[in-house]
């Protein structure tokens, strides 16, 4: 499969394979983040095992990382050369005719989820990386929750957020059903796909959002 | 109907072109676009000026001959048809119609209205046929039975006419539709197993070689298609292609 990575097929068939990784991804986080609301105790042991498990760290970790920049870079390569195909624009389109506004702007989605992790690793990733392995402070069982809910105390950073989880439900709503459609499947279950790849999209991002919104409203009073 | 058209003029492939206006009076709802062209020209020839060139053969939506990028739709408003297949009832009197060539590095301006898509025709001889002994002991194509649904889906296949509508519409300029669509109508069929996993491989890397983008599934390719081809074909083309790239020494 070697010389496949070269060619245009190729090329999308990774971008749908590290799609579905990062949908799968996605699946989890959410999950995870459901407890918060639900029971904060567990919320704390999930995240205390997730973030001190060997396998989670040190082998699932950099594979999404690599998933990750992976898709950011493949897809912004992709958009180059596909810009290239067509040196000369049209006077007039009318794209909107034939094509959803979201299958044509999935760059610019891709670039605000782009901004959006950055402000997330600042918030999250890197205080936990500095936490773990640079101060090397002591393994603490019970802080996830508390360190969560004191992220979610701003207006603008909850607004940040919300605004960013719209962009990823653009970016879901096409990208679900395109990785199905790039990896060849395409029949009698597609249109049933395209449903539940339009509930995915829509779900997701909202229940991110609905979770930002409940620590927000529901500070920690002690 | 009176109209005025923006359309493009190119007097070659390497002379920098330009939208330019024309009047066009009494123009009936009846005629075809390609009538409409017919009587500009007549009007430019008239009047000592260089009629515009374009592309055009059988003028009942078969050849694909016809490739004008009308209002912002590969040809023109409405789905499902060749240039030669609008008609003039589909603008209002007084409407301003802007007339421009496919646009693709892939298919460059040969001039004003015309287009070199010729790339098409190399994809096609990378790997778009089957090779058969013809020497008069050529089996019965009717003896080797096929799935009705097969034959219907190789037949929807083969209706593409390469016109190009697909690379024109599709915003990366990608010709994943037309080549899906010459994959399909042989993948679909006995005859075409032999040289299944060459055809597609080769017919993908000479896509690529001509400069075509990526598919990135907007469905637009589709949407503009004269012959309705079905994105089905693409995931098809996909399939076929995954399973030869991991098969193929």
């Amino acid at each position: 499969m070697a010389n496949s990575t070269f060619t245009t097929i190729g090329r999308k068939v990774l971008m749908a394979l590290s799609g579905f990784f990062l949908m799968f991804f996605l699946l989890q986080h959410l999950t995870i983040n459901m407890l918060s609301v639900i029971s904060p105790d567990m919320f704390n042991s999930v995240s205390h095992f997730f973030g001190y498990n060997p396998v989670i760290q040190f082998a699932l970790q950099p594979v999404l990382i690599f998933a990750v920049v992976f898709h950011f870079i493949m897809g912004f390569y992709l958009e180059l050369k596909n810009n290239k195909a067509r040196e000369v624009k049209y006077a007039a389109n009318s794209a909107s005719e034939n094509s959803s506004w979201i299958s044509r702007n999935m760059v610019y989605s891709g670039l605000v989820i782009l901004a959006f992790l950055a402000l997330h690793f600042a918030d999250f990733w890197i205080p936990e990386m500095e936490y773990k392995y640079v101060a090397a402070e002591a393994q603490d069982a019970t802080r996830y929750h508390h360190e969560l809910v004191e992220k979610f105390q701003s207006p603008v950073k909850v607004g940040l957020y919300a605004l960013s989880f719209v962009f990823l439900a653009l970016h879901l709503l096409h990208g679900f059903q395109s990785a199905f459609q790039t990896v060849g499947f395409n029949n009698k279950y597609t249109p049933l796909l395209k449903k539940l790849g339009n509930i995915y999209g829509v779900a997701i991002p909202a229940l991110f959002i609905l979770i930002a919104v409940y620590h927000y409203l529901n500070p920690l009073t002690h | 109907m009176n109209l005025t058209l923006k359309i493009w003029r190119q007097k070659g492939s390497n002379v920098k072109g330009k939208l330019v206006a024309y009047n066009v009076a009494d123009i009936s709802e009846h005629m075809s676009f390609l009538e409409m062209m017919d009587v500009l020209n007549e009007q430019l020839v008239n009047s000592g000026e260089e009629p515009v060139a374009f592309d055009h053969d059988c003028r009942e939506g078969i050849c694909g001959s016809c490739s004008m990028y009308i209002n912002g739709r590969a040809h023109g408003p409405d789905g499902g048809i060749t240039t030669c297949q609008l008609h003039m009832r589909t603008f209002k009197d007084g409407d301003t119609i802007i007339v421009e060539p496919w646009r693709a590095k892939a298919f460059p301006v040969v001039k004003d209205l015309v287009v070199d898509r010729s790339a098409f025709d190399r994809i096609q001889q990378a790997g778009g046929y089957i090779s058969v002994n013809t020497s008069g002991n050529t089996q019965d194509a009717n003896a080797i039975p096929i799935p009705k649904l097969n034959a219907d889906l190789a037949m929807d296949a083969a209706t593409c006419i390469g016109c190009g509508a697909c690379v024109a519409a599709c915003k990366n300029a990608s010709a994943s539709l037309f080549v899906a669509a010459k994959v399909s109508q042989y993948a679909l069929l006995p005859q075409g197993q032999v040289e299944a996993n060459d055809r597609v491989i080769n017919m993908v890397d000479q896509m690529d070689a001509e400069g075509f983008g990526s598919c990135t599934n907007t469905g637009a390719c589709s949407a503009e298609c004269p012959k309705d081809i079905s994105l089905e074909n693409i995931a098809r083309m996909n399939r076929e292609y995954m399973r030869a790239k991991a098969v193929t020494k």
